[in-house]
């Protein structure tokens, strides 16, 4: 089965051919590649948007298992970021393209296979991000008052999964794991004066979770040590400055640093020396002010191992954890953290475990490797099966920032482009594209969502927040979405 | 449009925008890969908006449309340019670190104006940095 330009040089193609301009002109018209890309976050509409740039006649399907776009930039990014999000907007443009469709409320791997996916496409882009996070694996890690980063971070971003998150905030001291800006990001959130977070687009319930806040201290604890820390320097002077907060950091982790990043790569050496400044130089007047009337504070803890978090005498609730003491053996970012034997202990009633996200697999047709958690690829390419590409955390990782993800579904696309050129990529067999998958998922009663439906919730949004000073009030709950919608 | 609009907004707050045709000047900004795109830009405009308001095609360039939020409008000067350049705030630094294939005489082009003495510019867009930092990413995660 062709598309009906298909066909018609199927039943015309002999004489046709005689005619060189006739026959080339239907045979480019039914050479558009057919592509889809499951997954509208950054990987997904940078690979879609590379595609589209670089092929004067490929059609992009942007396949979405929420009925709204845009991934970790609507999910992920931090409330108080902003600027970070407008990439929102060269999104849109790529969505407004007349080759392009963005299909929410699709559930790959549920509402339609990726065989029917590859059966419907020439090739398919698995651009789905990693959905889970890793787990700490240690005794207690399931009491209440113990989430993941991710979880706290989708209920204040209105992940509709995590609404009804209700995270304990009755204690005064919270632990985060992990040193990366994601850490920074909940401790971020946890201390804002409310006066900053209420002009931002936080979800209406987790405000007013956080105005009945006891958190008064969050300390971010890594395994290792300063040189090691994976947050960056935008977001660490960023917590330095908070309004109503002072920085806890204990000059004895930084004894000596000063000599050993003389000669580092400059990124580094001017984010250690930061660390290096507020923990052992004397405030300036201005600073010194802040601090002295800051009700709030935040720490770093260096080469404490997390071993078990500690029950309270109820049996249910996390009252502290107890850590192994460190010692690092190597150095830079291939130290590794070695138990000392010495153990420590931290009263905390609030654990946020931030030690990276995870990829899960999607599909059992599909090729992933457990341990690494990526689908297997080479350049984009997925081993073993032509035809299936990947793009964004669920390739590389989840790690890094947009850029990091834009050069990579660059590559992406770079590997797919080739492959059309080189005919490695088949367009001599015709596909429907989505016209095949709209009858698979209206005999499954799926009802997808459009890119004009998304601009109905958005603009909802949009009003909502208006009312009350933000730049939108998220909607959270996937059926209120799809009611806005008539669906 | 949203990204004109922002385009608008971001103006008001890096450069002052001269509107004397007198003032314009010759920039070419040689792409990754390696075609070289000549535009004409008004004196104060920064590089990103040049990029925009011309509509060079280079990928993926000023994605924060220029608030200093991420560092895809990395460019790499001449030395002797580099160092004539306004003088960098913190800010820019700490952004600019970030930026694949980082070198001595890079800045972001979101906070470079272009000034009249700079007719005939030549700036590089940096190549993307590929499989080396793949795969060492990739290996990270083992751990």
């Amino acid at each position: 089965m062709g598309s009906s330009c298909g066909r018609v040089c199927w039943k015309w193609g002999s004489p046709l051919r005689r005619l060189p301009g006739f026959s080339r002109l239907l045979s480019t018209a039914a050479l558009a590649p057919q592509i889809c890309v499951v997954g509208s976050g950054p990987a997904g509409f940078y690979t879609a948007q590379h595609l589209l740039k670089h092929h004067r006649l490929a059609r992009v399907d942007i396949y979405e298992k929420l009925p709204v776009p845009f991934g970790l930039v609507r999910f992920g990014v931090a409330p108080d970021h902003p600027e970070v999000k407008n990439v929102i907007n060269t999104f849109t443009q790529t969505a407004h393209s007349d080759r392009c469709a963005y299909y929410g409320n699709v559930t790959i791997g549920k509402d339609v296979m990726v065989k029917e996916l590859q059966r419907a496409y020439h090739a398919v882009v698995l651009s789905y991000g990693a959905e889970d996070n890793r787990i700490l694996g240690i005794p207690g890690e399931n009491l209440s008052g113990v989430y993941s980063a991710r979880a706290f971070v989708g209920w204040y971003n209105g992940l509709p999964e995590n609404r009804d998150l209700k995270p304990d905030l009755s204690s005064e001291t919270a632990v985060v794991l992990g040193q990366g800006n994601v850490a920074l990001d909940v401790a971020r959130v946890l201390l804002s004066p409310l006066d900053i977070l209420r002009k931002t687009d936080i979800t209406e319930g987790s405000l007013a979770a956080i105005a009945c806040s006891k958190v008064k201290r969050v300390w971010l604890v890594g395994r290792r040590g300063p040189l090691q820390v994976a947050f960056t320097i935008k977001e660490l002077r960023e917590m330095i400055n908070l309004p109503g907060t002072r920085p806890l950091l204990d000059p004895a982790d930084f004894t000596g640093l000063g000599d050993v990043i003389k000669d580092i790569p400059r990124p580094r050496k001017r984010l250690t020396e930061l660390m290096i400044k507020s923990a052992r130089e004397k405030p300036g007047e201005k600073e010194a002010a802040l601090w002295a009337s800051a009700t709030k504070e935040w720490g770093l803890k260096f080469q404490r191992s997390p071993l078990e978090v500690l029950p309270a005498t109820d049996g249910k609730q996390a009252r502290g954890i107890r850590m192994a003491v460190t010692r690092l053996e190597g150095s830079g970012e291939s130290a590794r953290a070695v138990p000392t034997g010495e153990v420590e202990e931290l009263e905390c009633g609030l654990i946020l475990s931030s030690i990276g996200y995870r990829s899960l697999p999607l599909d059992s047709s599909i090729p992933f490797d457990p341990k690494l958690g990526i689908i297997p690829n080479s350049l984009g390419r997925v081993q073993g099966a032509p035809g299936l590409y990947c793009s964004g955390w669920v390739k590389r990782g989840p790690t890094g920032v947009i850029i990091t993800t834009m050069n990579d579904s660059f590559d992406t696309a770079q590997s797919v482009l080739e492959d059309l050129q080189t005919g490695v990529l088949n367009l001599s067999n015709s596909k429907e594209g989505f016209k095949s998958v709209r009858s698979i998922l209206h005999s499954r009663g799926v009802h997808p969502v459009t890119f004009s439906d998304w601009e109905k919730i958005d603009a909802a949004e949009v009003a909502r927040g208006k009312l009350a000073g933000k730049p939108r009030e998220k909607i959270v709950d996937p059926q209120e979405m799809l009611q806005l919608i008539s669906h | 449009l949203n990204l004109i609009l922002s385009m608008a907004q971001l103006a008001l707050t890096s450069c002052n925008l001269f509107d004397s045709s007198a003032d314009r000047v010759t920039v070419h900004f040689i792409n990754r890969d390696g075609e070289r795109l000549t535009a004409t830009a008004k004196e104060g405009e920064s590089l990103l908006e040049v990029v925009v308001n011309q509509n060079l095609s280079i990928d993926g360039f000023g994605a924060c449309e220029g608030t200093l939020a991420c560092s895809t409008c990395h460019l790499i000067f001449e030395e002797d340019v580099f160092q004539k350049l306004d003088a960098i705030t913190d800010e820019e630094l700490d952004m600019l670190d970030l930026a694949y294939g980082l070198t001595d005489t890079s800045r972001l082009g979101c906070q470079v104006c272009v000034k009249k003495a700079m007719d005939g510019l030549t700036v590089q867009v940096p190549a993307e940095v590929a499989d080396m930092r793949r795969e060492l990413e990739v290996g990270k995660q083992s751990k």
